[in-house]
């Protein structure tokens, strides 16, 4: 991943209003060069929350045609989990026709790589971006950003139902016993060869550790994961002091012997 | 051939989705002894079925069911977060990266490339959608099944003892394996590639305008 969207994903982890979420979009846009890039949320209810880079004619327009109905993106990954190019969706129907037409005049661009999310009860989002480009090009680059574009996806909904449920009291996330070991060792420097010989994990099992505990600490990469883990109290770092008494074990022959 | 559905849309196939469900019964239930609930019509289905999952199923000629899996992302509900996270000492799986597969299903007579098959489709799947890893629910008797189609998992936890045994499996996929799995279901790269697209790849019509 690269140093700059490591820094976004880190400003959007820090917003504690939806209205940050917009500023990230933008900044996004910007690291990905792309024409527009968007997050579009709908509960179970039908309500609805969006963000992004579309100009406030389109979206004017979007919502006063209530093009939600028409839309081939929202009705192609709606009930979908997997992410989208926009070329695989239903645009043979005249309204779709006709949509197209009207979201390319408005800049939207002729491509598209959406990534839905299907979140807690009922919830359902979509991240999305857009750009003018040739069919081998788009290819190219959403090949290229999946995984990173998958992440933003998920870090955009999971900020998006955190503030969301801010009245509400955020169910903690505790790291499990393994996750808070793997982290450990990470922390004194061990390879993950070292730890996963260490734990008598296999090298999968341990990513798959580190991955939820990312996960779980909101980290944008594994380095990240070990600071978090450490600030937040999760992990105290020097492994062996975790059972130390302060000391410098050794040092005193009364201790050592004890 | 290999298809590609989500839930929503096994109404079309409705032959394939009732062979699928009954083929369930059989094994689940009639084979392996399985607590599961079978239904009226006899089919097999569970809450999961309810959560819209994307099932990857072998088609044989004849339009019936000949082997399946099923996926759920880890995101949101799944079988081994809601039910088993006591098999990995309370530990949950939750990534954008790693989805659920569930009831891994062959048809009684089934030959065994449709098991390689399947895997090849859990292949292009995690090839396509950025997805590494799986997670999944196992019973022993499944222990040889995976052996046999070359696609062990690695253990996160597991309760009981012989035949008793429940565990939860981590599979890597890993895109260097694609081209011994393409030997063992004896299907091309483009054969398998065409299958992919008619599931998720470009419209058909829209590829006709373009060869226009």
């Amino acid at each position: 991943m690269q140093g700059n969207l490591r820094q976004h994903l880190a400003t959007l982890e820090q917003a504690t209003e939806l209205s940050a979420l917009q500023a990230t979009t933008e900044a996004l846009r910007d690291h990905y060069q792309v024409a527009h890039l968007g997050y579009h949320w709908v509960s179970a209810d039908g309500e609805q929350y969006g963000c992004g880079t579309y100009s406030i004619e389109w979206i004017t327009e979007y919502v006063t045609n209530d093009y939600v109905r028409i839309d081939p993106v929202i009705i192609g990954c709606f009930q979908r989990f997997h992410p989208v190019d926009w070329k695989e969706l239903d645009w043979s129907s005249k309204p779709a026709i006709a949509f197209r037409t009207k979201a390319i005049e408005a800049g939207v661009g002729n491509q598209g790589y959406s990534i839905p999310i299907r979140g807690p009860s009922g919830q359902f989002a979509l991240f999305s971006l857009s750009h003018n480009a040739r069919d081998d090009d788009w290819a190219a680059f959403t090949e290229k950003h999946r995984r990173d574009l998958i992440l933003c996806a998920h870090s955009f909904n999971q900020k998006a139902l955190e503030i969301e449920d801010k009245r509400r009291p955020d169910p903690v996330k505790p790291l499990s016993g393994r996750e808070v070991d793997v982290l450990t060792y990470l922390a004194m420097g061990y390879s993950r060869g070292q730890v996963a010989q260490t734990l008598a994990l296999s090298e999968h099992t341990l990513r798959a550790y580190i991955e939820s505990a990312r996960f779980k600490l909101s980290a944008t990469n594994t380095m990240h994961a070990i600071a978090r883990a450490v600030s937040e109290g999760h992990i105290i770092m020097g492994g062996a002091a975790r059972a130390a008494t302060g000391n410098w074990p050794g040092r005193d022959p009364v201790q050592a012997a004890e | 051939m290999l298809r590609y559905l989500y839930g929503s849309q096994l109404d079309d196939y409705p032959k394939l989705a009732d062979t699928m469900f009954r083929d369930r019964a059989a094994q689940f239930r009639d084979r392996l002894k399985w607590d599961v609930a079978v239904d009226a019509q006899g089919y097999e289905r569970d809450e999961y079925d309810a959560q819209d999952p994307l099932y990857v199923i072998w088609q044989g000629p004849d339009g019936s069911h000949g082997g399946s899996m099923r996926f759920l992302p880890t995101m949101g509900p799944t079988m081994v977060n809601d039910h088993f996270s006591g098999l990995m000492d309370g530990d949950t799986v939750q990534s954008p990266y790693i989805w659920e597969s569930t009831r891994f299903c062959l048809s009684q007579g089934s030959a065994s490339r449709v098991a390689a098959a399947l895997v090849l489709g859990g292949i292009e799947i995690g090839r396509g959608f950025g997805i590494t890893q799986c997670v999944g629910v196992f019973d022993a008797r499944m222990v040889r099944i995976y052996r046999m189609i070359g696609s062990s998992p690695d253990i996160l936890g597991s309760s009981g003892t012989g035949a008793a045994k429940i565990s939860v499996g981590l599979w890597t996929f890993d895109p260097a394996d694609r081209v011994s799995v393409l030997t063992r279901a004896r299907i091309s790269s483009a054969l398998s590639e065409h299958w992919y697209a008619r599931a998720f790849g470009d419209r058909p019509a829209k590829l006709t305008a373009r060869a226009a």
